[in-house]
């Protein structure tokens, strides 16, 4: 199996190179050729001419034959230029059918328990089950990095399918795949092997999987976030091939925002699927801990963000052109740097995997790719001069622009944190700490800013906007901000976590009330633009105001759908707010033992043990009263990997609205107790709520929209039945 | 009563209202800032949070949740009994830096290199602000764009015509 999958790697690079070779042979005849043919055209138009003269003199006869002779070998050497292209799109085609040969032998190994491959011992053992053996495919580096080159395969695989779409930008695009498929294809040729036999004597039984990672999400989390690191190799691949061509208009845009919908939509899912896991695995009761590995997925969705709304301007205004470029670069080369930053062992962090030589491979690859860029960059940057003028400071394209700061400034802190330590051991020869209180006093004050955009930035119409209409759109979303954020102060703490405010006490409930007043502030603005658009429809149909809204949506799915996204991130920023109120508490509790933590009383019933093939485990049994009521019954656990030998803790949360109750079986004590710690954490199911809304919006706003119904006078609608439908714009 | 606007001696610069004004608002917002910093139990919270345990597992001093850490049971204690003795926060930092070393701390200090850590995304976003500043101005000095043959630009009134109608036909 193993010399099967081996050749399936082999064969796969051997195939990239093919796709990227004959790509740009193919590419660079077919420009060739158009160059000569522009000029052939000229030429032949003009000898044409001369030679169908009646008593034509016999040489210019035989120059036009001549010239007809260099059309036929040009047109040869455009099909032959075109064979060899089609050629690189199969062999492209060929690369995913070869890497799923490689990734399918892997996770039958896995499943087969077959140790003589060195990934499979270090990674799975007998007892492990099955969900999780198909997990080991992306739970270590050779296996992970073998997912990667297949997902990238896969969008390939669906980028040669859909090159009817405009063959030429796709061929290019096709090749820049091509290039970055050759690098993760070496790299596990070359220095991460998944198939490397194991030396001497065959253990029975595996090392097992990490015990953090046995659990339901782990099987989702990684394809999620790699679904997203790698797609946004498809938008720099069509950016880059734009750039190369110099693409005239603005087309690639269009197909490009969609595929960075996409993935920006699996990389959201994948960063807060890691979030809860980290809540529901970790048990340290938080969901992100500012660790280097967290932030790198953040920088690339942050700037992945920034790119989907200057890409806007782009598209209806014709601005922002370079930027854009760096834009999508950017993205593409800060997924990169995340990959690089786990894999070196540069920068330590809990969950990066095992340093090793892989780390100068990607540091070369970044440097490439960088340098690729730069130089197509400044040979093209002509082509992307926009001439477009800016009406008002108060319009849609400033809200932009600041909008882009701000992401790309909260990326650039991020960058900055994770950075620094390595940066000050340089220059001042000791590492130093970047932890949450660094993250949480400069990135916050700018989410703030960024809500604040968010709320303006929808009442903002293009080129400009009278200071008249803002004031009459904003005055009621204002007023209800204020109230809400009145009301949150006035009232008294025992009405919930998020009552009784008073941000004089302290800079984290001034923080949290900012961001609940100014979720609010978005929530109203999403809401009137709903409604001022759906009166209007009402008004002109005679529908009523939710049947309108409907169709509304449905007529600019991308605008309401953005509203939906915008929604579901105030809602996830009130579920952040909600963590200036956490309380926990840490208590032994032998039978019977009360521990009271807000308004709940817990109550050990039991403690016990258990045993599995694969981990032993200890829980306690909690019952839960509120109010003198029984209303649950808890079991934290505590698990013990046998073939790892590591231990896990699982903690029992019950949610609702308001807050999370969240127990942790932290481990025994002398007298074999339990010890338990009570974390009750506020409002995080809202985060959770938040990205279920966000993954929606998104969603909707990849649906086409409908068609608006015209209105067309009497005489003329016979004759214009057939006109292609109208859609709105954004 | 002698107004506050009124000042008797003519040599002073009188205090206008609205720097006096500046100055109440400043002295409160202390005030509440500080409100609540003096109590233990707050201070070994904050503290506790701006501390990283050492054992290797990367978390705050008060989150670190492993039964059986072999450090931070001792770093707390370390803590409640430095804030017992009366220290104050600047030098309860200073004793767990001379024990642990500088990563001790959650955060870079504000002092020597570390100040770049705290300086570089404001000057960042200052930077950011004056560039953004300085192309909308060059895009609102652009000439306007050539118009086809024929066609006569909207300005001024008549535009502002346009788009009221525009308004009204929308409810926008």
């Amino acid at each position: 199996m193993a010399e099967i999958g081996s050749f399936a790697l082999l064969l796969a690079l051997a195939l990239s190179v093919y796709s990227f070779l004959a790509g740009i042979i193919a590419l660079a005849f077919q420009n060739q050729v158009s160059q000569n043919q522009v000029s052939q055209n000229q030429v032949s138009q003009k000898v044409a001419r001369q030679a169908v003269q009646p008593g034509s003199h016999p040489a210019r006869r035989a120059g036009f034959a001549a010239s007809s002779h260099e059309n036929s070998l040009a047109a040869l050497l455009r099909q032959g230029s075109e064979r060899i292209g089609e050629t690189a799109r199969r062999a492209g085609i060929a690369t995913f059918a070869a890497v799923v040969l490689a990734a399918v032998i892997l996770v039958v190994c896995a499943f087969r328990d077959d140790f003589s491959i060195a990934y499979i011992l270090h990674h799975s053992n007998r007892d492990l089950p099955g969900p999780y053996k198909f997990a080991v495919l992306w739970s270590g580096q050779e296996g992970s990095l073998l997912f990667w080159s297949l997902l990238l395969a896969a969008y390939g695989f669906v980028l040669r399918l859909r090159y009817k779409t405009d063959p030429r930008l796709f061929a290019y695009a096709s090749v820049v795949l091509a290039g970055v498929q050759i690098f993760f294809l070496s790299l596990l040729n070359f220095a991460a092997h998944p198939f490397a036999i194991v030396q001497g004597t065959i253990p029975a039984d595996g090392n097992g999987l990490n015990p953090l990672l046995q659990y339901p999400e782990m099987v989702i989390h990684p394809p999620m976030l790699y679904l997203g690191y790698v797609g946004f190799t498809v938008p720099f691949a069509f950016a880059l091939g734009a750039l190369i061509m110099k693409y005239p208009g603005e087309k690639w845009i269009h197909i490009t925002r969609r595929w960075t919908m996409v993935t920006w939509a699996f990389l959201t899912c994948g960063v807060f699927l890691g979030a809860h896991w980290a809540y529901s695995v970790l048990g340290w009761g938080g969901y992100w801990g500012w660790d280097p590995v967290e932030n790198a997925s953040l920088m690339p969705w942050l700037t992945g963000t920034a790119f989907l709304h200057s890409v806007m301007m782009q598209e209806k205004r014709g601005m922002l052109k370079m930027w854009n470029m760096w834009l999508v670069f950017a993205t593409f080369w800060l997924a990169i740097l995340g990959t690089f930053l786990t894999r070196s062992g540069i920068i330590s962090s809990v969950h990066a995997f095992a340093q090793s030589s892989i780390g100068d491979w990607f540091a070369w690859f970044l440097g490439i790719t960088l340098a690729v860029f730069v130089f197509f960059f400044f040979k093209n940057k002509s082509h992307l001069v926009s001439e477009h003028k800016l009406e008002s400071l108060v319009s849609r394209e400033s809200s932009f622009l600041f909008n882009n700061l701000l992401f790309v400034l909260l990326c650039f802190t991020v960058l900055w944190g994770t950075w620094f330590p390595k940066i000050s051991e340089l220059v001042q020869g000791n590492k130093v700490t970047v932890g949450a209180p660094f993250y949480n006093r400069v990135a916050i004050p700018v989410a703030l800013l960024l809500l604040i955009l968010t709320a303006i930035g929808p009442l903002l119409a293009w080129r400009k906007t009278s200071i008249e209409s803002l004031k009459r759109n904003f005055l009621w979303p204002v007023i209800g901000a204020i109230a809400i954020a009145v009301v949150l102060m006035i009232t008294p703490q025992s009405w919930g976590s998020a009552f009784g405010l008073k941000p004089w006490r302290d800079i984290s409930y001034f923080y949290s009330l900012m961001a609940i007043a100014l979720a609010v502030l978005v929530t109203l603005t999403v809401a009137s633009e709903f409604y001022r658009g759906g009166r209007v429809i009402s008004k002109h149909t005679g529908q009523g105001m939710f049947a309108s809204m409907v169709q509304l949506t449905h007529r600019n799915t991308r605008r309401y759908g953005g509203y939906i996204v915008h929604f579901g991130v105030v809602v996830v920023i009130i579920g952040f707010a909600g963590a200036a109120f956490n309380q926990d508490k840490e208590q032994e509790m032998g039978y019977g033992d009360k521990m009271t933590i807000g308004s709940y009383t817990l109550v050990c019933r039991s403690y016990t043990q258990d045993d599995n093939p694969n981990y032993g485990s200890e829980w306690a049994v909690v019952d839960v009263y509120k109010g003198g009521k029984k209303i649950d019954t808890m079991t934290p656990v505590r698990e013990f990997y046998k073939a790892s030998r590591q231990a896990s803790t699982k903690p029992d949360i019950r949610s609702t609205f308001k807050e999370d109750l969240y127990l942790v079986y932290e481990g025994q004590n002398e007298k074999g107790q339990p010890v338990i710690k009570a974390h009750l954490n506020a409002l995080v199911t809202w985060i959770w709520m938040g990205v279920w809304i966000i993954l929606g919006g998104t969603v909707l706003a990849l649906v086409p929209n409908a068609p608006a119904p015209v209105r067309i006078p009497a005489p003329a609608r016979l004759e214009r039945a057939h006109a292609a439908p109208v859609t709105t714009g954004d | 009563m002698r107004s506050w606007m009124t000042n008797s001696n003519p040599k002073k610069r009188p205090v206008k209202p609205p720097r006096k004004a500046a100055q109440t608002i400043l002295l409160c917002a202390a005030i509440f800032a500080l409100l609540g910093a003096g109590d233990p139990a707050t201070r070994f919270t904050e503290l506790g949070h701006q501390l990283m345990c050492v054992c290797g597992c990367n978390q705050i001093l008060l989150e670190c949740n492993h039964i059986g850490c072999p450090d931070s049971d001792g770093m707390r204690n370390e803590l409640m009994a430095s804030l017992t003795r009366g220290d104050n926060d600047s030098l309860v930092e200073q004793g767990f830096v001379q024990k642990y070393g500088p990563t001790v701390l959650a955060a870079p200090t504000n002092a020597g290199f570390d100040r770049a850590a705290w300086i570089m995304p404001f000057a960042a976003l200052i930077f950011g602000f004056g560039l953004v500043v300085l192309v909308i101005r060059s895009w609102k000095n652009r000439p306007a764009p050539a118009i086809a043959h024929g066609l006569r630009p909207v300005r001024g009134a008549e535009l502002e015509q346009f788009r009221d109608q525009a308004r009204n036909e929308t409810d926008l």
